[in-house]
């Protein structure tokens, strides 16, 4: 049993398959994800953690299982309940995903002239207040290309909370950043948590920064969940692969060496097959 | 010989399994496209941005094929004393053929390229995903516009070529070659019947508008999010279009006016 058992739970999957070609990406993954908790899904790289929050954003289907959002079975809503349901929802995309013909301001209206009829003078105003919540009012000219890539998650980050959604997924926010950027973010995350009384989730390999947020933490690696706690049930864990993951250790049962034949053959055997 | 036929099979299936996700794609396009229709600025800044860029190249290179139309044909017709022909002929060629078909070539180089690179990049840098994820549907709120920009765009592009061509002719004809004005504009005005030879390249040239903005749209949209899988849709885009185009044109060519 992978999954936590109080609390009020805002998203649940439960038997999730899913399967990319011959690859099976998760195979039976149970995991709850609760109401204002910042949760974290870690694993190393390709173990499907960005797949994971496709399938509870609706843009991927599961094999089998369900994954319920607020009660809904996200892969059985029709479109338009699917849209109604990611209204509630905000993204911020490893790259920041932001449009780029539009300036920092645009970008930060687009959801709020797409989805509501408020009048300019409040979209201006809701548009600088999520600005100054990352920091970044004074940069509502600049075109995309013209942010680090640390502001551009930040405005990326002002778009997600722009319609104040229920939940934030971050994918890798951290990825990439320098070590100020990267303690802006980390700081943002949890603020924006705490201010808005969000659910975030979290999916990331870099420890230090989300096991220092994170209220629980899911490690998921070979399409299964291997474990799950609290940061510190997570660093006392008896599991030899957690004990790698999370102290970034270079051996163990994941194995420095790829799958190879015997050394001292294959010196033996010269360069010519 | 297994192998050949085993590619020849993969190759089968890979493109109809293509021409039917085209398909699919543009019916969904389509079903939501009334939607865009409320939202009439987003046509119009598409209809600015594949229309009106290309007018200079279209209306350029329509000047040039006229100009070359009027030199050839005067060189023919003279052979047969009928040098009075020769605004006719050029209208002709260019109303019936040459406008709906190079046009439809022209903006499939020209704005076909940049909506397949733009949509295509948008697709790789998650754009589109990062639409869906706020609940805009990038169909209806960025390949629609783009489809009926380019629908509407090539007939009127086309007529503009076939104006920049007939005027083409007339200074090579007229202008250089001594051709008598009022004979090339009345022969024009006498014998380019507006319903059997202006309509049938306006027909032409809505299909083949149609044809392109799809092919550019879906190239984009199916391609692979790599900086190697843009650039081959690009390619694509162009080769694929000029291939429909031609083809279509053989066809519509043989009902209409065959």
């Amino acid at each position: 049993m992978s999954v936590t058992d109080s609390g009020d739970v805002l998203v649940r999957i439960r038997g999730l398959t899913f399967r990319r070609g011959n690859r099976m990406i998760f195979d039976g993954v149970d995991l709850d994800i609760h109401r204002g908790r910042i949760t974290a899904i870690m694993g190393p790289s390709g173990t499907g953690k960005t797949t994971l929050l496709k399938l509870i954003g609706g843009q991927l289907r599961p094999l089998s299982g369900t994954i319920e959002v607020d009660g809904e079975n996200v892969a059985q809503l029709s479109r338009s309940k699917l849209f109604q349901l990611r209204k509630r929802m905000g993204m911020l995309f490893q790259s920041g995903a932001l449009l780029t013909d539009l300036n920092v301001y645009d970008n930060v209206a687009f959801p709020i002239r797409e989805h509501t009829k408020l009048p300019e003078q409040l979209i201006h105003d809701l548009v600088l207040m999520k600005l100054e919540a990352v920091g970044l009012r004074g940069a509502r000219e600049l075109m995309p290309a013209e942010l680090s890539g640390g502001m551009a998650r930040r405005v990326a980050l002002a778009r997600a909370i722009a319609l104040d959604p229920m939940m934030i997924m971050y994918d890798e926010p951290f990825t990439g950043q320098d070590p100020i950027s990267m303690g802006v973010l980390v700081q943002l995350i949890d603020k924006i948590n705490k201010a808005l009384a969000v659910t975030s989730v979290v999916v990331s390999h870099d420890v230090a920064e989300t096991a220092a947020i994170a209220d629980y933490i899911y490690v998921i690696s070979n399409g299964k969940v291997v474990g799950h706690g609290s940061p510190d049930d997570l660093d006392r864990s008896g599991s030899e692969w957690v004990q790698q993951f999370m102290k970034g250790l270079p051996d163990g049962p994941v194995p420095f060496h790829y799958p190879a034949g015997d050394y001292a053959e294959d010196l033996l055997a010269g360069a010519v097959q | 010989m297994m192998n050949l036929l085993q590619q020849l099979g993969r190759s089968g299936l890979n493109f109809f399994e293509r021409l039917g996700r085209g398909h699919l794609f543009l019916f969904y396009v389509l079903s939501v496209s009334p939607g865009m229709f409320i939202r009439f600025r987003l046509l119009l800044q598409q209809m600015f941005s594949v229309g009106v860029r290309s007018l200079l190249i279209i209306a350029v290179a329509g000047l040039f094929v006229g100009m070359v139309l009027g030199l050839q044909g005067y060189n023919t017709l003279i052979d047969f004393g009928a040098e009075e022909s020769l605004g006719v002929m050029v209208a002709l060629s260019l109303v019936q053929e040459l406008g709906p078909v190079l046009t439809a070539i022209l903006f499939a180089a020209r704005a076909g390229t940049s909506l397949t690179a733009e949509i295509g990049l948008m697709k790789a840098t998650e754009q589109l995903s990062g639409m869906e994820m706020m609940a805009v549907d990038p169909l209806q709120r960025v390949i629609a516009p783009r489809l009926w920009a380019g629908f509407i765009s090539v007939p009127l592009l086309a007529a503009i070529f076939s104006v920049a061509g007939v005027f083409g002719g007339y200074f090579v004809g007229v202008g250089l070659l001594g051709v008598d004005a009022g004979a090339f504009w009345s022969q024009i005005q006498s014998r380019v019947d507006f319903y059997d030879d202006v309509v049938g390249g306006i027909i032409k040239s809505v299909v083949f508008g149609f044809v392109a903005s799809w092919i550019a749209l879906f190239e984009g949209y199916d391609a692979v999010p790599t900086a190697e899988g843009v650039s081959r849709a690009t390619t694509r885009t162009v080769v694929h279009t000029a291939l429909a185009v031609l083809g279509l044109d053989v066809v519509m060519t043989a009902l209409m006016f065959g």
